[in-house]
């Protein structure tokens, strides 16, 4: 049983934010979900202080091994959220990470002061590196304004704070590190990486926001080599994501140094992708016959 | 009944070519039937991801019909291959398996539902769209609605499904070649039949391109008819979860139309995109 900044779960594997509805997948699939929940943890959809429609179409491509998106964060606003979905996730099986971002200081203070105040929150994940909305990019590019937001918001909760670093800096080890002198509890990485393509019909960027964010299987190898670097730079607990969809790929970041790790865009093509990474895990774990590994090159 | 959790493996039990577009059929031993409009969230367990790593994500396709089988329920459904995900379901064989979720989505409503006034349906379908209005019509003939079909095609390479879908019915037929049918749009034929009706005694219910639906959105509030339009857009899960499919509203907002649609009414969208 991983215990993570004092939250006992029951197997290592989360949600990446942004990345499953609790809320719509129980409508659809009804109470199935809660009773073969497939996280242990779950982490909500970002939480911005007043109520975003999200950009306009079109918001996702797909690429090669992975897709871009530019979804832009619709979400209900805190007022919407903490009065319509607090109640209905708190009834999920597993304890509750809220994502939060904001523009500015006084805002992120007010989302954290709010949600930290709420028994059904576990922790706090601080967007600081959506790269589909502009205020986010700069304070998680930048160590200074990193460690700056968190020494404003640490005393506001005792509440986990988890930073999720962008992987769109040259050095995210040093944002980690800035996170951390800042009093972050954990780190979770990688966010999506900034991306384009070109509709081949017609020649124009294919999403309406002209760039977005990559993810999927084609970003799992940048992601190992960052959660690696920050390991070794942090002594915080780091969540691993990017491309996971199996449990070896589980197993290759948990290897790299990760506390947890986060299924994202396999929840796509998978409803139920996060119970079948951590069972896949625990075969492996248990020394089980499973598939045997994919050798490079073989 | 809400759709299995998770998704799951279902065998191809029967290919074909259907005019020019590609029909198969999927034994499905644990969902629920479908309602028209649905729609299932489908990728081959094997090869997929053939054409330079693409495709990646599953494809939503509407059910076209269904019906008992000896150990679940048939899923009929009618592909035309226009890109590596579309293309590999075309190529499906007897025997294959591909990984199924859903029934996802909304479903129509009756004539009367929409407008008291309105006894009888018209459903109005192009190309590939004609799909799912194939099982709304048989749905409609067993709640004995009357209902007239008319359905659209660009041409003879792009009329598959008619002979399949829609055999025992009459239907009146457009195409842009000429090839069958009045030569010209199926809109041309909605416009006539709404004006020989008396006003808002029929709902009109649409599938296909873009540009048709608007057309027939902006057809229908013009004369204040109530219409459905069951539409498409690009969708990574079809659940809820990816926030892809986003579809204007006319407040500026927009609906998942994973969630919120596919079916909706003409109220409900500002203009239909289209290139």
């Amino acid at each position: 049983m991983p215990d993570f900044c004092g939250i006992s779960l029951a197997h290592p594997v989360i949600n990446a934010s942004g990345t499953y509805d609790a809320i719509a997948a129980r409508q659809i699939f009804g109470d199935a979900l809660l009773e073969d929940f497939p996280f242990s943890a779950f982490v909500s959809k970002t939480i911005t202080p007043e109520p975003r429609a999200g950009n306009a179409p079109r918001r996702i491509w797909e690429t090669p091994a992975g897709m871009i998106n530019s979804i832009g964060l619709p979400n209900k606003g805190l007022e919407g959220f903490l009065a319509e979905d607090l109640p209905r996730l708190a009834e999920l099986p597993v304890p509750l990470i809220v994502s939060v971002m904001a523009t500015g200081r006084p805002e992120f203070s007010r989302l954290v002061e709010a949600v930290g105040d709420r028994d059904e929150v576990g922790a706090i994940e601080l967007n600081v590196s959506c790269p589909n909305v502009h205020s986010g990019l700069i304070v998680g590019e930048q160590p200074g304004e990193t460690e700056a937001l968190l020494e404003t918001l640490r005393p506001l909760t005792a509440k986990p704070l988890i930073v999720k670093l962008t992987p769109n800096v040259a050095d995210p080890a040093a944002v980690a590190v800035a996170a951390e002198q800042g009093g972050a509890d954990a780190v979770s990485l990688i966010n999506t990486l900034k991306a384009s393509a070109i509709d081949p019909v017609g020649g124009d960027p294919a999403l309406a926001a002209g760039h977005g964010g990559l993810s999927g299987p084609a970003v799992r190898p940048v992601a190992v080599q960052q959660l690696r670097a920050v390991v070794a730079a942090t002594a915080l607990p780091a969540i691993g994501m990017g491309g996971i969809c199996s449990g070896a790929d589980a197993r290759e970041f948990l290897a790299a140094g990760a506390a947890l790790v986060a299924v994202g865009t396999e929840n796509f093509r998978d409803p139920r992708a996060g119970s079948r990474v951590a069972a896949e895990l625990a075969e492996g774990t248990r020394g089980r016959s499973g598939p045997a590994p994919v050798l490079d090159l073989k | 009944m809400n759709a299995p959790f998770g998704r799951r493996r279902c065998e191809v039990s029967e290919v074909r070519d259907s005019g020019g577009y590609r029909l198969f059929s999927l034994l499905d031993r644990e969902g629920p039937e479908p309602l028209p409009g649905q729609f299932y969230m489908l990728a081959t367990v094997d090869r997929w991801a053939g054409q330079g790593e693409r495709p990646f994500l599953p494809r939503a396709i509407s059910v076209a019909e269904t019906g008992p089988a000896a150990t679940g329920s048939r899923l009929d459904f009618l592909i035309e291959g226009i890109g590596p995900g579309t293309d590999r379901l075309c190529g499906l064989q007897v025997g294959e398996e591909v990984w199924v979720n859903g029934p996802l989505g909304n479903s129509f409503l009756t004539p009367r539902e929409l407008t008291p006034g309105a006894a009888g349906a018209i459903l109005v379908g192009g190309g590939i769209g004609i799909a799912p209005l194939a099982l709304l019509r048989r749905s409609f003939g067993e709640r004995n609605i009357p209902t007239r079909v008319l359905l659209g095609f660009r041409d003879q390479a792009h009329s598959g499904g008619l002979d399949d879908l829609f055999r025992c019915c009459e239907v009146g037929l457009a195409s842009e070649d000429g090839h069958v049918g009045h030569r010209g749009y199926v809109t041309d034929l909605l416009a006539a039949m709404l004006a020989g009706d008396d006003a808002g005694s029929a709902a009109v219910y649409s599938c296909g391109p873009p540009a048709m639906l608007e057309a027939v959105r902006a057809l229908c509030a013009e004369r204040d008819v109530a219409c459905e339009l069951a539409m498409e857009s690009p969708m990574a899960c079809g659940y809820g979860a990816c926030f892809g499919c986003a579809v204007p509203r006319p407040d500026g907002t927009y609906m998942r139309l994973c969630v919120d649609g596919p079916v909706v009414r003409g109220e409900q969208v500002a203009e239909v995109a289209h290139a």
